[in-house]
């Protein structure tokens, strides 16, 4: 190491790239057992005042943005650079170079080099092997001197550039990640049916940021498959900008709309609140302290009715498990669609995880939707047919996520750059081999060796094939 | 009646069980004999599992819900042990060692087995809820799952690794048919690269799709958080093999913690929050 500046050389060394790659391993893991920026209220409940205080002293609520594991990312990225720097410096020349120099030498003295004689000289052997290294390497140069000949061939010696392709990546990455948390936001925004608006609000803060112009929801709509679970939701926008439209398109979940490096995305939808639209009133049942249930088992098809007291656990018979009824809820919602009155309540089957069961008064078979072993119904109910697709007519909003991220471009050429430098340093390998030939008084002696920076195996049956070529010819 | 997807995956279950018993028969009753049907059935299983998972795509046309067989943890777990049969059958005929299979089959089987038996796993085929609903996806899972089966095979060869470097000289029972410590440490680090490879795809395949998604490539959710955690740790294997002192057994031992991890970011991250909720029973 030329430079022998201490730090220098602390930076340098992959035993540091080693140490600094498990700690950020292990200290990730803190941050996927402790939920990440919840509510204070939240995590008081959860953990007390005191290991409140002291998880938060510590930056472990937010922890991939604390100081210290930003630190960490900070030291990783300085010994990438030093590293490949020095690295680089001193292999610089061996890959840049038109004419590598050859030290015969180098490969004679190899524990596996091959050697043999051969009665021809040294200028009818160089006929005869030329071609043979030739065929094979891409860069074949041939030196004569009084003491005979050597003939050098490499290949891929570019593919030593790959891992400086991969670190650079990671450098990328890094600085695209930092420039799009400082120059960008991430936003969101609810719009009414025919609505529009130029305001959405920050994520994390809270903030309202105004755009440079309106979005404008001409439409939305929800479709679902038959069991009831969702399958798209489209949601028809409008850019408006001094009251000009300057852009149109529906956007669905996985096909935002991109304008002037904003980016608008559908992530979620509801119900205009009930003051906003007419609706039909359903006559619901009132809260009540104990309510009469069915279940009818799938497997024997029997139906038992028991009373259930909020709270309290029933059995089920058969031994399909518990039934606990959780409260009543007088405007309850199934996948954002309204369901009127319903009783919540968890079903904990014999075997399997419990679920959270709905059942609205209004629709006796709901629960057969489920697909449980068991189907819970409310006794003596109003036996109406549910059907998933509404038909009434009702307003939605739809919920965009707003973002812009100029350090995208950044992250993405990273993403590129990395699967190609692995893909390089992975599977490409830089290859020399040598010939060396003296030439003896009577005969001459031969010396032929290879070698390679990665996949020792396979070059050493390239190394063999060569010389049984160069033997028979 | 025709067959259905779920009786022919069902079929390869037993046949991966087959051939994981003719390796390990073979391994302990040192009969290499046994390698020639272990081996036809490890290819057998390959073929069904090839016909089920096609089979299983076509299905879910004919149900008008067509999307590629990789959505939720049943068929992922089919299609794990589909390409860890795969990457194995491709390292028997370029390296000639059958009792590898061993090691490897064995891993394959139990994906199958826990798919096909536990009773937290649906085997039904489900319509895409809109977020899962991109090509995106497709390539991010399969190569996540081309990763996780390389390194699976990795990590039955450092298995294999420490039981023969307790004696590696001895050529008599189990050790003594195990290949030579330098080339399954070679054949550890091969497996290893192609693995890194296709979970350095896998991870930037995924987040792409998250920010067509949502808007935003990275969010530390948790099933994010630990292939990242995954990809650490390989990474820190590729680096300590390029130190001095660091090889063989110490290479084993990272192999085998990465492997953990590969199982933590598949089984255990659905113990904790997020939103990968396809990864869910
Ligand atoms: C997340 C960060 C990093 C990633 C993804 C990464 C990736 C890689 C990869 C894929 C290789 C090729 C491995 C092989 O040949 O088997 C490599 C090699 C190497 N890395 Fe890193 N690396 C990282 C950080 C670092 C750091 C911080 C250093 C600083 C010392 C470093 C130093 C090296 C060196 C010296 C080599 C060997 C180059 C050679 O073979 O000539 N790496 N790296």
């Amino acid at each position: 190491m030329k430079n022998a500046n201490p730090l220098w050389k602390f930076f340098c060394s992959v035993k540091l790239t080693v140490v600094l790659l498990l700690s950020l391993a292990f200290t990730s893991i803190i941050g996927t057992v402790i939920p990440q920026n919840e509510s204070p209220d939240a995590y008081l409940h959860a953990y007390g005042a005191f290991r409140y205080q002291l998880l938060s002293t510590l930056g472990i609520l937010d922890m991939y943005h604390s100081w210290w594991f930003q630190g960490l990312l900070l030291l990783l990225t300085i010994n990438i650079v030093v590293c490949s720097i020095e690295r680089l410096s001193g292999s610089w020349k061996l890959i840049f170079t038109r004419d590598p120099k050859v030290r015969p030498e180098r490969f004679a003295n190899r524990s596996d080099a091959r050697t043999l004689t051969d009665k021809r000289n040294a200028e009818e052997l160089v006929k005869v092997y030329e071609p043979i290294v030739a065929r094979r390497y891409g860069y074949c140069k041939v030196t004569r001197s009084s003491e005979g000949a050597v003939i050098y061939g490499e290949k891929g010696r570019l593919s030593r550039l790959g891992v400086y392709i991969v670190h650079l990546s990671v450098i990328l990455l890094l600085i695209g990640g930092l420039a799009g948390s400082f120059f960008g936001f991430e936003g969101y925004v609810n719009i009414a049916e025919g609505e529009a608006t130029d305001t959405i609000r920050i994520r994390n803060t809270g903030q309202i940021h105004r755009l440079d112009f309106q979005i404008r929801c001409d439409d939305f709509s929800l479709t679902l498959y038959e069991t009831g679970a969702p399958k798209e939701y489209r949601s028809a926008l409008t850019l408006l900008e001094g009251g000009q439209v300057v852009k149109q398109k529906d956007i669905i979940v996985n096909d935002p709309l991109r304008y002037r490096g904003i980016n608008i995305f559908q992530s979620s939808y509801g119900k205009l609140p009930p003051e906003k639209m007419p609706r039909t009133e359903t006559p619901a049942l009132g809260p009540a302290e104990a309510y009469t249930l069915n279940f009818t088992s799938r497997a024997s098809g029997m139906s038992y009715t028991l009373t259930a007291k909020v709270g309290v656990p029933v059995d089920i018979p058969e031994g399909l498990g518990k039934f606990v009824l959780m409260a009543f809820e007088p405007d309850a919602a199934f996948r954002g669609m309204d369901v009127g009155a319903a009783l919540k309540g968890i079903l904990t089957p014999a075997a399997g995880e419990p679920v959270e069961v709905l059942l609205p008064l209004k629709f006796a078979n709901f629960d057969k939707m489920r697909g449980g072993d068991v189907i819970v119904s409310v006794a003596n109910q109003a036996q109406e047919k549910f059907t998933p697709q509404q038909s009434t007519e009702e307003r939605y909003y739809t919920g965009l996520q707003v973002t812009r991220d100029p350090g995208v471009w950044m992250v993405y050429t990273g993403f590129i750059l990395m699967i190609a430098g692995c893909f390089v340093t992975f599977y490409l390998s830089h290859q020399q081999v040598c010939i060396v030939i003296e030439q003896l008084r009577k005969n001459s002696r031969v010396t032929f060796a290879g070698t390679t920076n990665r996949n020792k195996l396979a070059m050493k049956n390239t190394v063999e094939k060569i010389f049984t070529a160069m033997t028979e010819s | 009646m025709p067959m259905s997807s779920s009786q022919l995956l069902s079929i390869s279950t037993f046949v991966f069980a087959l051939a994981s018993f003719f390796y390990i028969a073979a391994l302990i009753f040192k009969t290499p004999r046994l390698t020639l049907p272990a081996r036809w059935a490890v290819v057998a299983a390959v073929a069904i599992t090839t016909g089920g998972i096609l089979l299983r795509w076509v299905e879910s046309y004919q149900m008008g819900i067509g999307h590629a067989p990789l959505s939720n943890l049943y068929e992922s777990l089919v299609f794990f042990a589909w390409t860890a049969g795969l990457i194995y059958l491709f390292v028997e005929f370029k390296y000639k060692n059958a009792l590898i299979g061993a090691f490897v089959t064995p891993i394959a089987f139990l994906a199958m087995a826990y798919a096909s038996m536990s009773p937290n796993i649906s085997d039904h085929i489900q319509p895409l809820v809109p977020a899962l609903k991109s090509n995106w996806l497709i390539a991010h899972v399969a190569a996540c799952f081309f990763g996780y089966a390389a390194f699976a095979v990795a990590f039955g060869m450092s298995i294999m690794y420490l039981i023969k470097a307790r004696h590696p000289d001895k050529d008599k029972g189990i050790t003594g048919h195990i290949p030579k410590l330098d080339m399954l440490d070679e054949l550890t680090h091969r497996m290893v690269l192609f693995g890194f490879l296709f979970l350095t795809v896998g991870i930037i395949t995924g987040a792409v799709w998250a920010n067509s998604a949502w808007g935003s490539y990275w969010s530390w959710d948790p099933k994010e958080t630990w292939s990242l955690i995954t990809w650490f740790v390989y990474a820190t294997l590729l680096h300590a093999r390029l130190m001095r002192g660091w090889e063989g057994k110490q290479i084993a031992y990272l192999s085998i913690l990465g492997f953990s991890a590969v199982l933590f970011t598949y089984f255990g991250v659905n113990l904790l929050p997020g939103l990968h909720s396809y990864g869910k029973v």
